[in-house]
């Protein structure tokens, strides 16, 4: 275990930059360790030494996210190959619950965030819009763990969300007006009377390094 | 235009508010002059029959079976009357009858039922019936006895109880709502049994010889909460989840709390020598609570599983299946109480485990018949309580001393308070919703006593507690005052304070995201090697799934909420169009037949019978999802209107797809459904006020650049807020295919089309059932319809 990471000026910009406190950041970095088999970095395959995580029907979605270039906040776009633990640290700094001593703005910042992190696993092509295609990919992948349910019941849901999703977002909308996707915006809109604060959150506070990758 | 059926329909429904004044008042004419006709017997039966001794059997001394057929005199009378043999069922059942018919009253006006709570209609007519009885000097019936009550009356509350409890909400919350109940019951027991026997030792109010273990019992009884009332209040103005599910989640266990702590004071007080309690006793005493409580959980749980096993095998006589729910339920009550465990908690154990299963074991019908029948029952129950209640308060078993009711009432508003703000300042430190100063303000506010309370004073020993008759009278003033007071003030407090509301809407798109964010927070957690009560329930499932689900229920399909809920959101859409089709058939029927005719030969029986089968299969696994409890009434689930504005809707969109786009390039095997054209018979209106909304989408498929091939979505708008009182505000649009520009041949498109088979399938596509499929011709268009091809599944 390299001790590059631990410094002290280190952990206090990164403390700085994702609002961790450094008792978590201790705690994340041994798991980044663990993941990483101690390299610096991760990459995709890293993740498939997490056994639960095979279950989760969404899991490819997952696991683009972290190398999402959008979440990592990067100019770019695309994909990363690899992220470093300071990468690591953003994208779960996505999950970290409300803290009282937030003020309004930061509040709103904050759940902007978490929104957009949540509106990039759905907008897989980095249009800026969730498409009908985007929409039912997601559908169909959460239920894919059900092998019962026909393909066209998760298309025909995915539709009915889009449908009700337009007439949401954009209410009266002329003749011949033509509904591209989602945007941001309309992604604000939708979840406006739920509050992500709540729900999007992983509490880190106790957090002992479970698992051992295999 | 053709006369707007539907809009005569939603105008009707606005008829009821301005005649509905007219009409109460004949409705409540009516209501008073039957209850006079019922009390004037009731009264007159007091005040005839002779006084009889109170036993329960029907009492045939010799002399009496004599009287029957013959007189004093030794003649035959032809008319004799004999009311002792059915004093007790007979009195009870006006009770009940006088009770139901306060309740039909109080909902016929329709502001009073947002003014005070239920319970208030009640106590009044309990006082009433009371009244009654001690004007007429009549020895009431001995319905409330330690027996009758805990092994008849209290049964059915706790079983509805736990039944309808939302579990959901309920385990997520689980650790603040157990934290709450149980160290707020101990809390409030010991506080104010401490503070009253603190007061008691003063001189001047004559208390001193009520000692520690009296006050302590009285302290434990005084805290059994029964926030019926508020849940109601709460539901009406539709509060945020978690202070309903705090609320709730109390209720539900407080009960068996105060229950168990009101035994092991009795056990105490049993052991005569109060000297002689050591700190032994203490600490068994402890280590009973905490058996008592795990082992009822324990037992339920056991009984739950046992009963959901046994309802696997009852496809052939579904008829017994709301016995077995029951019997097993009140089995698990019984035998907990055999080993002195808490019946109560068992009971509810019981309930929360078995009824997931059984919801996916029985038939429809049974399961509409468990649902009721509980609810008949519990109301039953409570009604009998609280006239019990009314009655007892106009009788002569009081004891009035100022000092004991005012500190009484003091010490519950204030150790209430308290605990709710201590408890909740530790308990929000753990939370990530913490709850708000305004949130702790209601839940201390609505700690309305009850039924509970009242019966578990009335129930005390005597012979123990020479100041029985100063415990009840305390309980009546405390459960008065908050029942009245409190109960009436609680709703313009919690719309003052402006509490968090929820934001239930059943709208697939919030059913999809939560789901997503389900499985994102597990996949996060799994990923930073967190571990949670979210994974502790991700195993929970996956434990259930793999080998619960496979014993205990029938064929077993694994489901998912959301295919669950769309499919609802359609079966509900199929039912009420399938109803709506078979109410409004004014109009041309002539035509109708020939269309009919016409119409149907088209669909092949065994398309009927494929389409038949999947509707009944999934109308069979479809049930209500939304939390709601209110113990005097189920959730509606349809609204009448709902429905029509539904088909309404439905209608029209359909018909403009039947218009033009029939023909449709199916293709591709594995993306349809089987469409049928439904429509309505000819008189059905279209409201000339709909407006339809026509949002096209456009499904930018990456290949093909030029093929932008634009669907319409038909949005209807809801122009009506609809009285729905659950929330149930999806919106059904249907899409339908559009013509790029104006009258192109659909199937020459179909050649650049065909992988576009999938966005065809938008379409979206119900599975109606074929009795009511019916063409009509629509207004605009004096062209016939050209007939929907039946689009191959």
């Amino acid at each position: 275990m390299g001790s590059a990471h631990s410094l002290p000026a280190e952990m206090r910009a990164l403390a700085e930059k994702t609002g961790f406190t450094s008792d978590q950041i201790e705690h994340l970095h041994r798991r980044f360790k663990q993941l990483s088999r101690d390299q610096l970095t991760i990459r995709k395959e890293n993740f498939d030494s997490i056994p639960d995580l095979e279950f989760n029907p969404i899991r490819s979605k997952i696991v683009h996210a972290f190398f999402d270039k959008r979440n990592l906040r990067q100019e770019s776009d695309g994909l990363a190959d690899e992220i470093d633990f300071e990468d690591f640290l953003t994208i779960m700094s996505y999950f970290r619950p409300i803290e009282t001593s937030m003020d309004e703005e930061q509040l709103e910042r904050f759940r902007r965030d978490k929104l957009k992190f949540l509106f990039h696993m759905y907008d897989s092509d980095r249009d800026g819009k969730i498409t009908l295609h985007e929409y039912r990919n997601v559908v169909e992948e959460l239920l894919s763990g059900n092998p019962h349910l026909e393909k066209e019941a998760a298309r025909s849901i995915a539709d009915g969300a889009m449908m009700e999703a337009a007439s949401i977002c954009v209410g009266q909308m002329g003749p011949d007006q033509v509904y591209e996707g989602i945007t941001f915006e309309d992604f604000l809109k939708m979840w406006q009377g739920i509050d992500i604060e709540t729900k999007m959150h992983v509490r880190f506070l106790n957090m002992e390094p479970i698992g051992h990758c295999y | 235009m053709h006369p707007p059926n539907a809009t005569s329909v939603i105008e009707e429904s606005h008829a009821p508010d301005m005649g509905s004044l007219v009409l109460t008042r004949a409705n409540l004419l009516n209501w008073l002059l039957l209850l006079l006709i019922l009390v004037c017997p009731s009264a007159a039966v007091y005040s005839d029959e002779p006084n009889l001794s109170s036993s329960f059997l029907p009492h045939y001394e010799p002399d009496h079976g004599g009287a029957v057929g013959s007189s004093q005199d030794g003649r035959l009378h032809v008319f004799t009357v004999d009311y002792g043999y059915v004093q007790i069922p007979c009195e009870v059942t006006l009770w009940i009858l006088l009770a139901s018919l306060a309740k039909i009253g109080f909902h016929l006006y329709h502001r009073l039922p947002r003014l005070m709570p239920e319970s208030c209609v009640l106590i009044v007519i309990g006082a009433l019936v009371g009244a009654i009885i001690f004007g007429t000097d009549h020895k009431s019936p001995p319905v409330m006895n330690t027996s009758i009550y805990f092994l008849y009356l209290l049964p059915p509350i706790v079983l509805e109880e736990g039944y309808f409890m939302p579990t959901r909400p309920f385990f997520e919350n689980f650790v603040s709502i157990l934290w709450w109940s149980v160290l707020g019951s101990l809390l409030n027991s010991f506080g104010i049994g401490l503070s009253l026997y603190g007061v008691c030792q003063i001189e001047a109010f004559g208390l001193t010889d009520l000692n520690l273990l009296q006050n302590l019992l009285f302290g434990s009884m005084i805290s059994a909460v029964d926030p019926v009332a508020a849940l109601e209040v709460f539901e009406e103005a539709s509060v945020n989840e978690q202070l309903y599910m705090m609320i709730f989640g109390e209720s539900l266990l407080n009960d068996g709390i105060t229950v168990v702590l009101y035994n092991i004071f009795i056990a105490f007080t049993q052991m005569h020598r109060y000297e002689e309690i050591e700190s032994i006793d203490i600490l068994a005493g402890f280590a009973r609570f905490f058996v008592v409580g795990l082992g009822g959980v324990l037992f339920g749980i056991i009984f739950g599983f046992v009963s959901a096993f046994m309802t696997r095998f009852t496809h052939n006589i579904s008829a017994i299946e709301p016995l077995l729910v029951f019997m097993f339920s009140y089995l698990s009550y019984l035998s907990a109480e055999i080993l002195y465990i808490s019946g109560i908690l068992a009971m509810t154990a019981c309930a929360v485990t078995m009824k997931k299963y059984v919801e996916e074991n029985v038939s429809q019908n049974s399961y509409t018949t468990i649902k009721y029948f509980m609810k008949m029952l519990s109301s039953v129950s409570e009604t009998l309580i609280f006239v019990f209640m009314g009655v007892s308060t106009v009788g002569k078993n009081h004891e009035w001393n100022w000092a004991f009711i005012c500190f009484t009432l003091l010490f519950c508003l204030i150790w209430r308070a308290l605990s709710v703000f201590a408890l909740f300042y530790i308990s929000n430190k753990f939370r990530t919703y913490p709850f708000t100063v305004k949130d702790q303000l209601i839940i201390s506010y609505s700690g309305l006593r009850g039924a509970s309370s009242f019966s578990l004073a009335f129930l005390l020993p005597v012979n123990l507690f020479p100041r029985k008759n100063l415990f009840i009278t305390a309980t009546l003033v405390v459960t008065y005052f908050t029942v009245f007071i409190q109960g009436i003030t609680i709703g313009p407090l919690v719309r003052y304070l402006d509490v968090k509301k929820t934001n239930k809407k059943e709208s697939i798109n919030e059913e999809i995201h939560v789901r997503l964010m389900d499985h994102l927070k597990a996949g996060i957690e799994d990923i930073c090697g967190h571990w949670s009560h979210y994974q502790l329930r991700d195993k929970f499932k996956k434990f259930d799934n793999k080998y619960l689900k496979k014993i205990l229920i029938r064929e077993h399909q694994p489901k998912s909420s959301i295919v669950s809920l769309y499919k609802k959101l359609e079966i509900k859409l199929a039912i009420e169009m399938a109803e709506s089709g078979m109410i409004s058939s004014t109009a041309s029927t002539a035509s109708l037949q020939s269309c009919r005719n016409r119409r149907v030969h088209r669909l092949s029986p065994a398309e009927v019978e494929s389409m038949r089968d999947v509707l009944a299969h999934n109308l069979y696994q479809v049930r209500q999802r939304a939390p709601s409890y209110s113990r005097h009434n189920l959730p509606r689930d349809t609204n009448e209107k709902q429905a029509q504005e539904i088909l309404i809707r439905r209608q029209h969109s359909l018909r403009q797809s039947c218009r033009k786009g029939n023909s449709l390039p199916w293709g591709g095997p594995a993306s349809t459904m089987g469409v049928r054209c439904l429509s309505l018979p000819h008189g059905y209106c279209q409201p000339a006020r709909r407006k339809a909304r026509r949002v096209t989408f456009t499904d930018n498929y990456s290949s093909d650049s030029e093929s932008v091939f634009p669907v319409t979505f038909r949005p209807q708008p809801r122009l009506r807020p609809l009285e729905v009182k659950h929330r149930q505000e999806e919106l059904i649009p249907v899409a339908r295919l559009d013509r790029l520009a104006g009258q192109s041949n659909l199937s020459g498109r179909r050649g650049n089309s065909v992988n576009r088979v999938d966005t065809l399938a938008l379409m979206t596509k119900p599975r109606f059932t074929v009795g009511e499929v019916e063409e009509y011709e629509s207004e605009e268009e004096t062209e016939m319809m050209a007939p929907a091809r039946p689009l191959a599944r």
